[in-house]
């Protein structure tokens, strides 16, 4: 067959085809639905014909260009999103943690390590904190907790919408970079990772050396569950990267990189979350002065042990279905 | 070829082709984007300095969503694109050349942070350069590529010649050659377009000079239809 007869015979065809395009939406489309996956079919049959037959660079181009927006059209995957929260908050997202243990708890030890040793090792060593805060970070904390300042934690901006929206803004970004420098090897990750638990163990264990544990803890005890397990996971995602990167077992380097991916970005949608949460739990509860000590402390407690269980348990049922 | 085209073969067994997207229109289009998304934040900053503390807590939160979240949206709900690559007409897809949906997105937007290292987008320039998609780390790692977005075909203009057949059946890429030619021979100097249409040597005949080029645009005359 030549081109123009070709042509011919198939041009109305590809005109509704593209009128069905560019219907936009609501407007009756020029044929019925069911009907685009065939038409579809049929058109790339045209389009395989056309550039086998050597027919013009135009015709071909054009059928291309019908084909690939057919192909938009037919993939663009559209399913209902809400049940989807539900599913992978009470379900996905816990079993992911557990899947995912053996980067989780190296993420941990990265973090909790240097968190846990400093604290314990200021309290013998004081004079160590000089190491790793320098004398202005200091006397800012001192500031901030000193007992005899009743707003905890705040400094100049004192109202709780102001510090939500800085919390979740600084919060979820360390939380990002810690995540996003696991391209590099793993290394951005496992610096970010260790570099807070310093920070973290050196503030910590500071102000309980010098006798303000009890503003520093009834401050931080509330959000603590949520936003250190948050940037764990956080960490983990990072760390599933490297590891792709590092060790790509038998495919390439490239292709090990977007199946870890998958399953990284995951892990971020739920430590995004968990930061948010964790924003929301230290902008509004955490700085009130009003709360006595002893609740502030077994009330983070409460909040660790729902934290782990749900991270442990929640889903089983349905990871084993 | 030395072609920045990428070809993705679909289930219903056709290869469709994509027009990949270079550094320069990207890092405009980064730009276009910057500006835009500072002037969001400037201008919900300056709104939310009558609402005092609670205001710049608004900002903040805007800055958030601005920075990470809403680059991701638009490309779910904007067919692949944002505002600056919508005003440079190009888009992000799935390397199997589907629209990219939350995860991939999101992947190629978070992992920015490393892109961005150590300074204006050095790593992710030199990925780009260094694979032949131009895929900068978030897209190796999100499987995504940017391309041009299809747009409407556009009609060749071609200089006016009588049509004359190639003395042998050309390929679809062959084709295409003799095609651009014909379509830039107005914007080239006479010689050049005498020196280009000396080298397809078997095509011409092995005439010299401006027969060679006007047996060229005779040809394309031929292969754009007129006959």
């Amino acid at each position: 067959m030549k081109q123009a007869p070709f042509e011919a015979t198939h041009g109305e065809e590809w005109r509704a085809f593209e009128r069905f395009l560019d219907a936009p939406a609501g407007a009756p489309p020029s044929f019925a639905p069911e009907e685009m996956p065939q038409r579809y079919r049929r058109l790339c049959h045209h389009l395989a014909l056309a550039a086998d037959r050597q027919y013009s660079p135009e015709l071909v181009d054009r059928l291309n260009l019908i084909a690939l927006r057919g192909h938009h059209a037919l993939y663009a995957n559209r399913r209902r999103q809400s049940q989807r929260v539900l599913d992978f908050l009470l379900v996905a997202f816990p079993s992911l943690v557990r899947t995912e243990w053996r980067v989780v708890t190296a993420a941990a030890l990265l973090f909790f390590g240097p968190l846990g040793g400093l604290i314990a090792a200021l309290q013998l060593y004081p004079e160590f904190v000089h190491y790793l805060l320098n004398p202005a970070q200091i006397a800012g904390f001192h500031d901030m907790y000193d007992p005899a300042n009743r707003r905890l934690g705040m400094r100049e901006a004192d109202t709780h919408l102001a510090m939500f929206g800085y919390y979740i803004w600084n919060n979820v970004r360390i939380g990002f970079q810690t995540f996003a420098g696991g391209l590099l090897a793993g290394l951005g990750t496992i610096w970010y990772l260790a570099a807070n638990g310093v920070i973290l163990g050196a503030v910590a264990g500071y102000l309980t050396q010098i006798g303000f544990g009890e503003t520093f803890w009834s401050f931080v005890s509330g959000h603590a569950a949520l936003e250190l397990t948050a940037i764990v996971i956080s960490g983990a995602a990072g760390l599933r990267l490297g590891l792709a990167v590092i060790a790509p077992g038998n495919r390439s380097r490239k292709a090990a990189l977007v199946a870890a991916a998958r399953p990284a970005v995951r892990l971020m949608y739920g430590a995004a979350l968990m930061f948010a949460a964790a924003a929301f739990v230290e902008a509004f509860w955490s700085p009130l002065t009003t709360v006595p000590y002893a609740v502030k402390i077994w009330a983070g407690l409460a909040g660790w042990g729902m934290l782990l269980a749900y991270l442990a348990l929640s889903g089983r049922a349905g990871a084993a279905r | 070829m030395l072609d920045t085209t990428r070809r993705v073969a679909t289930p219903e067994g056709i290869e469709l082709t994509l027009q990949l997207v270079g550094p320069v229109p990207r890092a405009l289009a980064w730009a276009i984007d910057f500006v835009l998304r500072a002037m969001v934040v400037i201008a919900v900053a300056m709104v939310a300095g009558y609402f005092g503390m609670a205001g710049r807590g608004l900002a903040f939160l805007t800055m958030f969503v601005v920075e990470w979240l809403a680059p991701a949206w638009f490309e779910v709900y904007w067919n692949g694109q944002t505002p600056g690559k919508r005003a440079l007409g190009i888009a992000v897809l799935n390397d199997d050349g589907t629209p990219v949906r939350w995860g991939p997105s999101l992947t190629r937007n978070l992992l920015r942070a490393v892109d961005f290292l150590p300074f204006l987008y050095g790593f992710g320039l030199a990925t780009m350069l260094a694979n032949r998609d131009f895929k900068r780390l978030g897209d190796l790692a999100a499987g995504t590529v940017v391309v041009y977005a299809p747009g409407r075909a556009r009609a060749r203009t071609l200089p006016e010649a009588p049509a004359e057949p190639p003395p042998f059946a050309l390929s679809l890429e062959e084709q295409r050659v003799v095609l651009d030619l014909a379509e830039r021979s107005a914007s080239l100097t006479r010689e050049r377009l005498e020196e280009l249409a000396m080298l397809p040597a078997p095509l011409t005949g092995g005439a010299s000079g401006a027969a060679a080029a006007a047996r060229l645009l005779a040809m394309a005359s031929h292969l754009s239809g007129r006959r």
